[in-house]
């Protein structure tokens, strides 16, 4: 049973070319993922995120609750609409899912999580919500569209009534805020401004109808993940999962260690793991010559080996680069090998951050 | 279905080959294949007056899902190669079987021809895909 977002025939009209997306069938491109790539450094562009998990969490212990549940601390968060990208992790320290939380209230927040984890995270949360006062409530009636690109929010504006733009006006990165029916949160997974917008469902196809005529430029999955890996964000299953520590995941910015007392899942292993210095490091790859790495070739160093969790073409570099897993002793400015199509080629190690805004930051 | 042009012959793995007369062809990828490999970021070609057999992998296309080999059709020399798919491999895509060509062969032996599919036949070989 293939599920189909409420959006499933806007992208048909629009000439998607479409693919099964772990149980969803979704717009791989809607011609060239190039051009959708550069639609959205340079100009708009929208994903239907639709598939993709909102879970509101509500209740008297709903902040202790997701205090034990993700390895931030929500506490840290005091201004409603404020969101935090963080993980959840099981009690070996594996990475179960990455996350945004939205923070309203202290006994309200709004979680977005992967598609492809769905059922599990589902499992997970409510399992763990166990003696907590919490209602956990998944809401399939929103549909959500990211509008991400230069000129994203420019274009979104056009269409927002007086109210909606009060909200919106002057947000910083990682907030939101409910407008009408519109949840509009100035996140995204590009490297880029914008906005993602959650609203319901069945508002959903004129709200991709509006922003088609203002001019944003339709994108599939393709281009969201050359955008996500340029922007050196990880993706769920291939950069890390459940056997995967966050701190071999270029996560540990996302973990509060601080107040020592706070007993989250995973955080006796992942303490240990931090004390001994022993878990591999995610870093960046960059080829300049020909050729493009993929994920899973193999990454040769004086230190030992690695391997490559995301590899692609970067559209707006011209060349390969990619996130690896690798020896922690690997250093910054190293050169490395790769082996690809029989042959080893050199490839510059770098923090894993390569285009942020349009721009090469590397 | 994808334009399968009637005048060229072609290879299960899917290159095309354009007889030019005088015991010359051009070769090239097919529509088909180009929209299962995506936009092309590098396309590697053999060196002009390479010596090149039927079955060898002689160039690389590759997109941004894969790397895909491609083979020789016919044996023969290399005469020309499309150089300007190095500054854009994205020609490809765009025009397969025109500006898309990725080199020519002076044949060894024009039998060979005989050997490669017409367009119904390509045609039924993708339907088997």
């Amino acid at each position: 049973m293939t599920n189909k977002t409420v959006l499933h025939a806007k992208h048909i009209e629009a000439g998607a070319k479409m693919v099964d997306f772990y149980g969803w069938e979704m717009p791989i491109n809607y011609g060239s993922q190039i051009e959708e790539h550069h639609a959205v450094r340079t100009d708009a562009g929208m994903f239907d995120v639709s598939h993709m998990t909102i879970v509101d969490v509500k209740g008297a212990d709903a902040q202790a609750f997701l205090r034990k549940l993700v390895i931030n601390d929500v506490a840290k968060l005091d201004v409603a609409g404020k969101a935090l990208y963080t993980g959840m992790c099981n009690h070996e320290g594996g990475v179960i899912d990455d996350l945004i939380v939205y923070f309203f209230t202290n006994t309200d927040y709004r979680l977005v999580v992967n598609s492809a984890t769905r059922v599990k995270d589902l499992a997970w949360i409510a399992e763990q919500s166990a003696g907590f006062d919490v209602a956990v409530t998944e809401r399939p009636e929103f549909a959500m569209i990211a509008v991400q690109g230069p000129q994203a929010k420019a274009k979104v504006a056009t269409l927002l009534n007086a109210g909606q733009l009060a909200a919106v006006d002057g947000m910083k990165p990682f907030f939101s805020a409910q407008a009408d029916d519109l949840f509009i949160a100035t996140t995204g997974y590009t490297g880029e401004n914008g906005y993602e917008i959650a609203l319901p469902a069945d508002q959903a196809a004129d709200l991709w109808q509006q922003l088609l005529d203002a001019g944003v430029k339709p994108c599939g999955l393709g281009a969201r993940d050359t955008l996500r890996l340029e922007a050196g964000m990880n993706l769920y299953g291939l950069d890390m999962d459940e056997n995967v520590s966050p701190l071999a995941a270029n996560m540990a910015w996302t973990i509060s260690w601080e107040p020592e007392d706070r007993n989250f899942n995973g955080r006796e292993v992942i303490a240990a793991q931090r004390a001994a210095g022993d878990q591999p490091k995610l870093v960046g790859l960059v080829l300049e010559e020909k050729g493009v790495l993929r994920t899973g070739l193999k990454v040769v160093s004086a230190e030992g080996e690695g391997i490559i969790t995301s590899g692609t073409f970067s559209p707006t570099l011209g060349h390969s680069i990619a996130m690896a897993r690798v020896p922690r002793s690997v250093k910054l400015g190293d050169t490395v090998e790769v082996e690809m199509r029989k042959k080893l080629v050199k490839v510059q190690v770098i923090k894993p951050s390569f285009v942020r805004n349009g721009k090469k930051v590397f | 279905m994808s334009n399968i042009p009637s005048e060229l012959k072609y290879a299960t793995s899917h290159e095309w080959v354009r007889n030019e007369g005088n015991g010359v062809v051009t070769v090239g990828i097919s529509e088909h294949a180009q929209g299962l490999l995506g936009d092309m970021v590098f396309v590697e070609l053999p060196d002009v007056d390479d010596e090149i057999s039927v079955g060898d992998d002689v160039a690389v296309a590759e997109s941004v899902k894969a790397a895909s080999d491609i083979y020789a059709p016919v044996s023969g020399k290399v005469i020309a190669i499309n150089e300007d798919l190095e500054d854009s491999p994205e020609t490809v895509n765009a025009d397969a079987f025109g500006d898309g060509w990725l080199f020519k062969v002076q044949l060894a032996d024009e039998a060979e021809l005989d050997a490669l599919l017409d367009a119904e036949g390509y045609a039924n070989s993708i339907d088997e895909d």
